[in-house]
């Protein structure tokens, strides 16, 4: 198996708050605490820190896998689990090798002081590069005892076999446990050598843990609410925090009385230039005292353009302008021309559990349990911000309630620690719904133009596709195009913007998804036929031909009926293919779309754990309608006009279609993360049907029928 | 002004002195370190913090805790008995209706509280009262197949 290399970040989106608390800003620092400031002795984090085992790179087998003389057996990743199953596909990985049953496995994830430096959870990237380490290093692990046992024994390692642990020598029916090499001094010493970068790992028809259904291992603590998530950390004499946030977008603080704060009994203040917050012993305190100090607040407001004027103002904030079509020839000489533009609202991520971060300082040194999917990257935020070295810090992050890549940076756990800081006690900083709505960051709004021409047998003669804003992430078209171009051009966001599951795939695929079927339209070919006559990729025309054979598709498309539609839409991003088709019920007044059926099928390589991908791609599908049809942030004077569930509206049950979902398995191929790319199809497809059914087409995400 | 309040919890009988205006929820989270609840909006509209308040489930992110005093909670830690989980709680397990899990406790608790309100309810009951509950992760059709099961286990089909 390949291990493809570490991409360059340039797919994530970060955009830290770049927060500064120097030495030379402590002049402006304003500390109060009342009566509350009772010494506790902070207890040490954790006492089994190990230290230093960040530093990236594959490492040496035991900053991998470490082996206890009393058989436990850590397994150690820089990966995340938000909910997408990264605990029970790295634990399969490394039970597959190791040879021992998933229960055997305690994995330790993300705390930056025990694990290698995997990298950020994003991009899919766990999947086709951490699974293989993880591998890697538990192969290594597997090989040194049967090496160990070859040895003791006197006999030939290829007559060793590892199996439910223990290396056996059926001959002579001996055995030894990965404990007996933990305890056998020189033989332990094997574990600090480099991973052999040539250790042989299971074929995939071996395969007995990975390739099956495989439950998160810590899901009994899940529904019984005994795990801890960031916001549930509690230390000893911590208190709950809050940050003062500006009224509107871009707003500078002037002036501030932290009095009325420091009047209260337990309460501190602090104030750091354009920082401000409290911490109090209950979070209905802080909040209070932060209402009290609020009032006192002087802003120098910023102007802010509103939503309603958001694609005018992207496209004339594009530096240089927008570049002009270089087919412009081609396209006048098509036997059919066409040019379209497509707008993609922002949108939210709205993990269920905000922003959240504990923050503890001991001795100088800092500890944060926060939900991010950026642990080390976290760390880098945190040691910038406060003038310490990386080894200073220490970024714990416990399974956190979702994240959906809105999660890539580390303000909360700053904030935090800046309180905690002005404290002298542990402070929890949880965001509020509000905050998290208005202050987090947003998927990047985009303006998509696309300019085609067709020649006289229906094919693509020339292509051009230009993303304003969002960015290039399943930009290029895996269709057949005589001259073609796709490039995306940056703009200036009035909003913050970040990675968000697939980031500017779906905008880029709804685009040309929803423009191949305007020009199947115009070429009068079904669009199916359509897209098969210019796709060359075999796996993706698979996965196309399959939903469309499910759906019934070549026999639905003869039907007519204006209140209900069919559509199609496939595409591949990240290693993985994805094909949909979508019937949606337009209500008798012709306003409502309702999504009533989907067919998706999803080819992500040889599928790890079955019953988790089924898992994300349902999620992808439904969490992907939110945006199709109801999703966008709306704002004016610098304030965001919907920061809540009420008017922001996420899919819930009602919501849900029927769902007819294929996993197509690919033994052969190498594994692909498939998290994200099973959103991408679902909006073009909605787009599609409701156009086969009223002849209305809708070219905005959220996409509305006219009022 | 603060106010004692005095009410059961999960069974045990606990005192807070506090203020009554907090939200239940925070004075489990941060007084009685009950943090299976969760908070997900603040506003109801997500019931990732739902409690049964006298059997009845509620959002406690919008309940004073002044509304306890002398009555009786039920957190997601009082479900169990011991080791033996609550069907409801067994039937999400069995069914993996869980991703990031962070609005799990509180869908249990709403199912909880619907099969005590309503033991044998309709499919319409199931989804009005669940339509409440949001899970981000978007986790529903195992979610549905887990409110279908424990609704089975509690009828002993």
């Amino acid at each position: 198996m390949n291990i493809p290399p570490v991409q360059p970040e340039d797919e994530q989106l970060i955009e830290p708050v770049g927060y500064d608390f120097g030495l030379k800003r402590r002049a402006f620092v304003q500390l109060l605490g009342a009566g509350l400031l009772v010494a506790v002795s902070a207890t040490p984090a954790l006492a089994q820190r190990r230290g230093g085992r960040g530093g990236g790179g594959p490492g040496n087998i035991a900053a991998r896998v470490h082996l206890g003389k009393d058989g436990t057996i850590t397994v150690m990743a820089g990966k995340v689990e938000g909910g997408q199953g990264a605990r029970a596909e790295l634990s399969e990985a490394a039970a597959e090798e190791l040879r021992v049953p998933v229960s055997r496995i305690q994995l330790v994830l993300a705390d930056t002081s025990l694990v290698p430096d995997d990298g950020i959870t994003a991009g899919s990237g766990s999947t086709p590069r951490t699974v293989p380490a993880v591998r890697h290093g538990a192969a290594a692990a597997r090989e040194l005892l049967i090496n160990f046992a070859a040895k003791r024994w006197g006999v030939e390692p290829g007559t060793v076999q590892v199996q439910d642990g223990k290396a056996i020598h059926s001959s002579s029916q001996r055995t030894l446990s990965y404990a007996d090499l933990a305890a056998d001094e020189e033989a332990a010493k094997g574990l600090d050598q480099a991973v052999p970068a040539d250790v042989a790992l299971t074929p995939v028809t071996e395969w007995k843990v990975l390739g099956q259904p495989t439950p998160r291992p810590n899901a009994r603590d899940l529904v019984t609410g005994a795990h801890q998530y960031p916001s549930d950390i509690s230390r000893p004499g911590m208190l709950y925090g809050k940050v003062l946030r500006p009224p509107s977008y871009g707003a500078k603080l002037t002036a501030i009385d932290l009095g009325p704060a420091q009047a209260m009994k337990d309460v501190v203040a602090v104030r750091d230039d354009q920082f401000a917050g409290v911490a109090a012993p209950t979070t209905f305190l802080a909040e209070k005292a932060l209402d009290s100090i609020a009032k006192t607040a002087k802003w120098e407001p910023a102007p802010h353009p509103a939503s309603k004027d958001l694609f005018d103002y992207l496209k004339q904030h594009v530096p240089g302008g927008v570049p002009a079509n270089p087919f412009a020839d081609e396209l006048s000489h098509a036997k059919h021309a066409l040019q379209q533009t497509y707008h993609v609202a922002y949108v939210q991520h709205a993990p269920l559990e905000p922003r959240a971060a504990v923050a503890e300082w001991t001795d100088g040194k800092l500890t944060v349990w926060t939900g991010t999917q950026n642990p080390f990257g976290c760390r880098s935020e945190l040691a910038r911000a406060f003038h310490l070295g990386d080894q200073q810090v220490r970024v714990i992050v416990p399974d956190f309630g979702s994240g959906f890549g809105g999660k890539h940076t580390g303000e909360t756990g700053i904030e935090a620690a800046r309180l905690a800081k002005a404290a002298g006690h542990p402070v929890s900083l949880r965001w509020t719904r509000r905050e998290e709505f208005t202050w987090a960051y947003f998927r990047p709004a985009a303006v998509i133009q696309i300019e085609a021409g067709l020649d006289d047998k229906n094919q693509l003669a020339c292509w051009h596709f230009i993303n304003i804003n969002a960015g290039g992430s399943g930009i290029e078209t895996p269709y057949l195009a005589g001259k073609h171009q796709s490039q995306s051009v940056r703009s200036e966001s009035p909003l913050r913007q970040g990675s968000y599951r697939c980031l500017a795939a779906t905008g880029n695929n709804f685009a040309r998804e929803s423009f191949m079927d305007e020009l199947a339209a115009a070429g009068g070919v079904d669009p199916l036929e359509f897209r098969l006559a210019h796709l060359e990729n075999s796996r993706l025309r698979e996965v196309l031909e399959t939903a469309a054979q499910r759906f019934g598709w070549k026999e639905r498309i003869k039907q007519k009926n204006p209140k209900l539609g069919i559509g199609l839409a496939c595409g591949t991003e990240k290693g993985s293919y994805v094909a949909a088709c979508a019937e949606v019920e337009i209500d008798p007044a012709g306003k409502q779309i309702a999504v009533r059926r989907v067919c998706e099928v999803f080819d992500c390589g040889a599928i790890l754990n079955p019953s988790n991908l089924l898992s994300q791609v349902q999620g992808a599908i439904i969490m992907g309608l939110g945006p199709a049809l109801r999703e966008e942030m709306n704002f004016e004077n610098g304030e965001v006009l919907n920061p809540n569930f009420r008017r922001y509206q996420v899919p819930r049950f009602a919501d849900v279609p029927e769902l007819d979902i294929h996993l197509l398995n690919r033994p052969n191929h190498d594994s692909a993360g498939a998290g994200e790319t099973p959103i991408i199809a679902i909006a073009p497809a909605i787009g599609n049907a409701v156009f086969q059914a009223t002849g209305v087409r809708l070219r905005s995400m959220p996409m509305r029928l006219p009022a | 002004m603060d106010s004692t309040i005095t009410f059961t919890v999960n069974g045990q009988s606990r005192t807070v002195t506090t203020d009554p205006q907090r939200p239940l929820l925070d004075v489990l989270r941060e007084d009685l370190k009950l943090t299976g609840t969760k908070y997900g909006c603040g506003e109801g509209q997500c019931r990732a913090c739902t409690v049964l308040l006298n059997g009845k489930s509620v959002a406690s992110c919008v309940t004073p805790v002044r509304d306890a005093d002398k009555q009786t909670v039920l957190t997601i830690e009082g479900l169990a008995q011991g080791s033996q989980l609550h069907p409801v709680q067994a039937a999400f397990l069995e069914e993996g209706a869980y991703q990031c899990g962070y609005c799990t406790p509180g869908m249990i608790m709403g199912v909880v509280g619907l099969l005590s309100e309503k033991p044998k309810p309709t499919e319409d009951d199931i989804k009005t009262r669940m339509q409440r509950h949001l899970c981000r992760c978007c986790g529903y059709p195992n979610l549905t197949k887990a409110i279908h099961r424990a609704t089975a286990l509690q009828q002993g089909k």
